[in-house]
């Protein structure tokens, strides 16, 4: 449990404290109080209802067969197809889907290992060092949270095609590898989350600078770092316009992109009609590794976007 | 050389001194630097070069006959006076006024709802708002294009049984709004979290003495809460700033159920990708990119100073 977390928690804890207490004093407002309270709680559920919906859909209609999928009502369950739509999915194309996934996989892992080891490193040196140039780097960097990324991907691509890098995994790896937010945040985080003092005694006992950092300050740090990950994690397995315009390869492609070739093909019709509940199903297979990763690391992820939000 | 030597003497005392915490200062500059290197390369050879490279790229053309040549600001005249790319970026400045305010405004009452504590099952519903975030945008706008299908689409069947005609989801109109309806459904979350975690990390005195004054919840939000997040606010603005004049992944999907009302042109985004990749031009696409990038900076700037002038009037 980080700092952060639990301040949190003390805080649901006090708050749930003071209801107790106005109790008994404010006797006269309660009434109002509760009722707002119960209003508020069904407005949310409504709007809940609604962020929802588009995935009980997906559960649903990933259930159906392809003749069922446009023969029963779209959101309710009809005959239970699952596990056949996942076996036609798996093995459609000699199992390509499971080749898209197994990239997705390579491009967001190794991507976010990679930019969240660099930003924590450079945040940390930013946070903890005075150097020459430093402001001048970090306003730079700075400066580039603002640069879209999409107005660098034509040009990237340019750039790696005359390198010979395109349809390569290096394609996708390389410009995720580059989140200047990540500095910016491992900035802010290290500030607060490695005490200087810390640093200095490790110094008078004769530790070397970048052992400090490797044995001292990672892991002090790796709240912020998972952080990082998870974001970049997300970025990349999510990202639909770097590897459709870096990657011709049917076989390098990751499932986005895969997806909506699919998608493309069932729209343009002929005879690929069939193609619908698979998309559907695979669009199903393909979220839920995030859901369940975000669900699991919930903890860090808030925590360190409380640092982000704060100071900026 | 002969002053430095004149000086010699008083320096003596201190000279070892100073050498010595140069020595562990060089050690402390060397880590440093070692530390932001290998970033710093990446962000170089990733970000910086590419934008120099489409600024370079853009004051060039190529022609069939008499290959490429300097175009001066050629490429950016075209791109002022063409159609094409203007309505694109009016249709994301319309986009930016309608949609960014409904997104934030509904990721900000989220967030305060939840902080209020006066809510059942907050927890559920606060990650129930934020799991769209983890959904990638290609499957969020695959299953909206489902929902949205004028003849198998739920909302279809509904109103089909109803005896009423198709709802307008993919028509000229109602295409750009289904659009605005995705992209809420995807960030409103991300964005309520970026502000509930503000909001939780508020000192509770901060608002202790207006809660034991008897201030209701609302009061306590619009005086107190609100302005206390606001850097966490201005950040989500920016955020979507950039996201939307970047929009790519919905409408290119889009654009295979209603290539009739998607154009090529749609997002500057897209006008850009269809340039370099169907029409060859990476010289028209890399000017039209880096237009977009300075109406994305001087946007974001508009608002960062429009955010500091009222934090220096109140």
């Amino acid at each position: 449990m980080t700092a952060k977390d639990f301040v949190g928690e003390v805080g649901d804890a006090s708050a749930q404290l003071r209801a107790d207490l106005d109790q008994p004093v404010a006797a006269g407002r309660n009434p109002a109080r509760a009722r707002s309270s119960w209003l508020l709680t069904v407005f949310m559920l409504i709007c809940v209802g609604y962020f929802l919906l588009p995935l009980f859909w997906l559960l649903v209609a990933s259930t159906k067969s392809n003749a069922d999928l446009f023969s029963s009502f779209g959101l309710w369950f009809a005959e239970f197809n699952l596990f056949e739509n996942i076996r036609t999915v798996l093995t459609t194309q000699d199992g390509v889907f499971i080749t898209w996934a197994i990239n997705s996989l390579i491009y967001a892992v190794v991507s976010a290992v990679g930019a969240s080891f660099l930003a924590t490193a450079a945040g940390y040196a930013f946070a903890k060092y005075d150097f020459p140039g430093d402001t001048a780097i970090f306003a730079i960097i700075l400066g580039a949270v603002m640069v879209p990324s999409a107005a660098l991907t034509v040009p990237t691509y340019l750039l790696f095609a005359r390198a010979g890098l395109t349809d390569t995994y290096w394609a996708i790896i390389l410009p995720s590898l580059a989140t200047p937010f990540g500095v910016y945040l491992m900035r802010v985080y290290a500030a607060d989350a490695v005490d200087s003092a810390l640093i200095e005694a490790a110094r008078v006992d004769g530790v070397g600078e970048l052992r400090i950092f490797f044995t001292v300050a990672f892991r002090l740090l790796l709240p912020g770092s998972i952080t990082v990950l998870l974001f970049s994690l997300v970025a990349t397995w999510n990202n639909y316009f770097l590897p459709l315009i870096m990657l011709n390869s049917e076989d390098k492609i990751p499932l986005t992109v895969g997806l909506a070739l699919w998608q493309s093909t069932a729209a343009a019709g002929s005879g690929s009609q069939a193609l619908f509940s698979t998309i559907i199903t695979g669009s199903l297979l393909s979220i839920v590794p995030l859901v369940i990763a975000f669900l699991l690391l919930q903890r860090y992820w808030q925590s360190g976007l409380a640092t982000g939000g704060v100071k900026a | 050389m002969s002053t430095a030597v004149d000086a010699a003497p008083a320096v003596a005392a201190t000279a070892p001194r100073r050498t010595r915490i140069t020595a562990s200062k060089r050690r402390q500059w060397g880590a440093a630097y070692t530390l932001v290197l290998p970033f710093f390369v990446i962000f170089v050879a990733m970000i910086v070069v590419p934008l120099v490279y489409a600024g370079y790229l853009s004051f060039f053309r190529k022609r069939l006959i008499g290959g490429t040549s300097f175009a001066g600001f050629e490429n950016y005249a075209k791109a002022l006076t063409d159609p094409l790319f203007l309505s694109g970026v009016g249709r994301m400045a319309i986009f930016l006024v309608i949609q960014v305010p409904i997104m934030l405004a509904l990721a900000l009452f989220f967030a305060l709802a939840l902080d209020s504590g006066t809510m059942k099952l907050a927890k559920f519903s606060r990650l129930a708002i934020f799991v769209p975030y983890a959904v990638p945008g290609v499957v969020a706008t695959l299953m909206w294009g489902y929902l949205y299908g004028p003849d198998f689409g739920p909302f279809a069947q509904i109103t089909r049984e109803l005896g009423l005609g198709p709802p307008p989801f993919l028509t000229r109109t109602g295409m750009l709004f289904s659009i605005m309806n995705i992209v809420n459904w995807e960030f409103i979350g991300y964005n309520m979290i970026i502000i509930y975690a503000a909001l939780r990390s508020l000192p509770a005195e901060l608002y202790e003495a207006a809660r034991v004054d008897g201030a209701s919840e609302v009061r306590i939000a619009t005086s107190i809460k609100i302005p206390a997040v606001r850097p966490a606010l201005l950040l989500t603005v920016i955020f979507s700033v950039i996201g939307t004049f970047q929009l790519f992944t919905e409408p290119q999907l889009m654009r295979t159920l209603a290539p009739t009302v998607i154009g090529t042109a749609y997002t500057p985004n897209l006008y850009a990708y269809n340039i370099a990749f169907v029409n060859q031009d990476a010289n028209y696409a890399a000017a039209i990119a880096f237009l977009l990038g300075i109406v994305i900076v001087i946007v974001s700037y508009i608002v960062q100073l429009s955010a500091q002038r009222r934090e220096r009037r109140s």
